[in-house]
């Protein structure tokens, strides 16, 4: 992969190789390879139930694989586990922490399991939770209590990261204000893996992704060059109220890739938006189509996966 | 780090937790400290050995009311013969004494009431041995009023026995089950934390939590009632240790797989009340067929409860006692050892 520092058997912060695990019938990962570097903010990607936090549980020493290998910082879970509880800072999806706790005694209960680390006011001062430092856990906002898993996280001034779904279920400010923070542990040169469904996110904060589906990664690169490889920058998307629309005509305009027809809105990945756009206005006319809707958005990694698998992120 | 104080080691922060999350639930408080209390003192008052009662009646004359109080049953007021008069035909006094003439007395009561005419007894007796009387046989009175003997003095052992065991069952079963749901288990576990720390903390709270839990019945029952501590104090206190923590390895074995409160309450009352009905805390286990006596006998609560109440009532000590400190100690080995094959940390 070109424009990053290359993964090399020293830097590797976790190699996954043939990793496998089996729920009862479903296969939860199947055959996942991975090589996470020092200092990077890796990303999964997928769908609910790609086996994205499977894969954390098992990297996290939560789950035990079926087969394949994982090294965490050059450890096995097999032989040096409690050697590995101390380097690694975990925030688990949907943990409720004590609500009767506050902020600054869950924090020094965190911190009391771990050798060395930050103490519970530094903690708190990363995460900006000071005022809420002798409130109750149940009485923080969803925000502040992901912003307090997050430094439950870090009390044990972790060598590796691991987030899944950080901002699931939090409203864009409370998302916007994680993010900050993920940025500022970026720049402090922790090394992440993070979990996500939401494309955004990933294409914010991570240096690279890995897009999973069905327990397997389809593509994997810096989210530029996964867009990029689709051959598509621009989405058009556009209805004509209930007006049939001939698409073969579309299918031939110049520079147009695929099109798609979705909950009655038509979508065409074209290369040169100032081009396309033209092209498909003068065909609606000679079809005789009348326009009720018209967006355009730049190619995102939602696009790569639709382009991959043909179905949206949050499909179920 | 360079330096960590005492407060800082996990298992006193996981100790600290429990506490906090203890103290900070009114609702817990009150089940575990002001119910017991509650109990205790309705059954205490509703099975109270009442005081022998003292009859009220009237005197006319200083001379009389004197002769009659020397009867301790009586409760003698000195009167006007018209306000004497008036004090019967109201039922304020159940008799009137009045001289008669040639030095007699006159009983004024109602021989239809049988207040009057126990007063009417008790009355001339005081009057015939105040004038001289000599009763031909001495008769000598030996009251069976001691404690230990009492509803109360059964009663308050059972309390303590259940007491121990509902605390040492829901207060860690629940907190394990609620910790489960809300995964709470399964990040803490993700952590470096010794998992036996956990476990831990919950019997050393237990432990802490110890003296309030027999502390406040037994505490209630000596001061208002005066139940006796007979046995070996040394007994009784590690009676209640060995029964905390056997029935605290209860609770952990019923949460070890469970995964919602319901279901954990529902095998909560399934060990718990059968033992309220059979193991005698209320009324003695004595009363139900031999055939099932070897089972309730092998129960944990009939043990602590037997054991309790040898010690409190009869002075048992550790020698006495030792067949039910075996029950005790096997049921603890047992659900331990079970608990621990058996917990789920997720």
């Amino acid at each position: 992969m070109p424009g990053l520092v290359q993964a090399s058997p020293t830097q590797a912060a976790l190699r996954i190789r043939n990793l496998r695990k089996t729920y009862k019938d479903v296969v939860a990962v199947d055959g996942l390879d991975l090589e996470i570097c020092s200092g990077e903010c890796f990303g999964l990607l997928g769908p609910n139930g790609a086996g994205k936090t499977t894969t954390i549980e098992i990297c996290e020493g939560l789950t035990e694989a079926d087969s394949g290998e994982v090294d965490v910082l050059g450890l096995r879970w097999s032989s040096d586990a409690p050697a590995l509880r101390q380097r690694l800072g975990i925030q688990l999806q949907e943990t409720q922490l004590a609500e009767k706790l506050t902020v600054s005694e869950t924090l020094r209960l965190f911190r009391s399991f771990f050798r060395q680390g930050p103490g519970a006011e530094e903690a708190i001062r990363v995460v900006q939770l000071e005022e809420k430092r002798d409130a109750r856990v149940g009485a923080l906002s969803g925000g502040q209590k992901q912003r307090l898993a997050l430094a439950c996280a870090l009390v044990g001034d972790p060598d590796l990261l691991f987030l899944d779904e950080p901002t699931t279920g939090l409203d864009p400010q409370a998302r916007r204000q994680l993010w900050d923070l993920i940025e500022e542990f970026k720049a402090a040169g922790r090394t992440i893996l993070l979990t996500t469904h939401y494309m955004d996110e990933a294409e914010k904060l991570c240096d690279r992704v890995a897009i999973m589906d069905h327990g397997k990664t389809i593509a994997q690169g810096t989210p530029r060059e996964l867009i990029a490889s689709i051959g598509v920058e621009h989405v058009v998307e556009f209805s004509a109220g209930n007006t049939a629309v001939d698409l073969s005509g579309i299918r031939a305009m110049a520079g147009v890739r695929d099109v798609r027809t979705e909950n009655g809105n038509v979508l065409l990945q074209v290369t040169e938006l100032h081009k396309a756009v033209p092209a498909l206005l003068d065909e609606l006319t000679r079809q005789g189509v009348p326009l009720t809707e018209l967006r355009t958005h730049s190619a995102t990694l939602e696009d790569v996966f639709v382009h991959l698998t043909g179905r949206h992120l949050r499909d179920e | 780090m360079s330096k960590r104080n005492f407060t800082d080691h996990a298992l006193v922060q996981l100790t600290l937790m429990r506490m906090r999350e203890f103290i900070r639930e009114p609702e817990a408080l009150f089940w575990s400290m002001i119910f017991p209390i509650a109990l205790a003192a309705g059954l205490g008052i509703a099975f109270r050995n009442r005081p022998p009662e003292v009859l009220k009646i009237a005197a006319v004359t200083p001379h009389l009311a004197e002769a009659l109080r020397r009867e301790k049953l009586l409760d003698v007021m000195q009167l006007p013969s018209e306000l004497a008069e008036q004090f019967i035909r109201t039922g304020k006094v159940a008799l009137v004494a009045e001289p008669g003439a040639d030095g007699s007395v006159i009983y004024r009561y109602d021989d239809t009431n049988p207040e009057g005419r126990q007063a009417r007894m008790l009355a001339d007796q005081a009057i015939q041995r105040a004038s001289g009387r000599q009763d031909p046989i001495a008769g000598n009175d030996q009251i069976m009023r001691e404690p230990g003997s009492r509803y109360i003095d059964f009663l308050i052992p059972g309390l303590i026995g259940m007491g121990i065991m509902g605390n040492s069952i829901w207060g860690p079963g629940f907190s394990i089950v609620d910790a489960r749901r809300k995964k709470l288990l399964k990040r803490i576990v993700a952590t470096p934390m010794p998992k036996h720390y956990y476990l831990l903390s919950f019997l050393v709270w237990r432990m802490i939590l110890l003296p309030v839990d027999v502390g406040v019945p037994l505490g209630f029952g000596i001061l208002v009632f005066g139940i006796p501590l007979r046995g070996p104090i040394v007994a009784l206190v590690g009676t209640c240790v060995l029964a905390t923590l056997a029935f605290s390895a209860g609770g952990l074995l019923i949460a070890s797989r469970v995964r919602t409160i319901e279901a954990a309450s529902g095998l909560m009352n399934l060990s718990m009340v059968p033992m309220w009905i059979l193991s005698g805390v209320f009324f003695s286990s004595q009363r139900f067929p031999d055939l099932v006596q070897p089972v309730i006998k092998a129960l944990p609560l009939t043990a602590v409860i037997d054991a309790l109440r040898a010690n409190m009532l009869q002075g048992s000590g550790f020698a006495q006692i030792a067949p039910q400190a075996a029950v005790l100690g096997a049921w603890l080995v047992v659900c331990f050892g079970l608990a621990l094959r058996l917990f789920r940390w997720r």
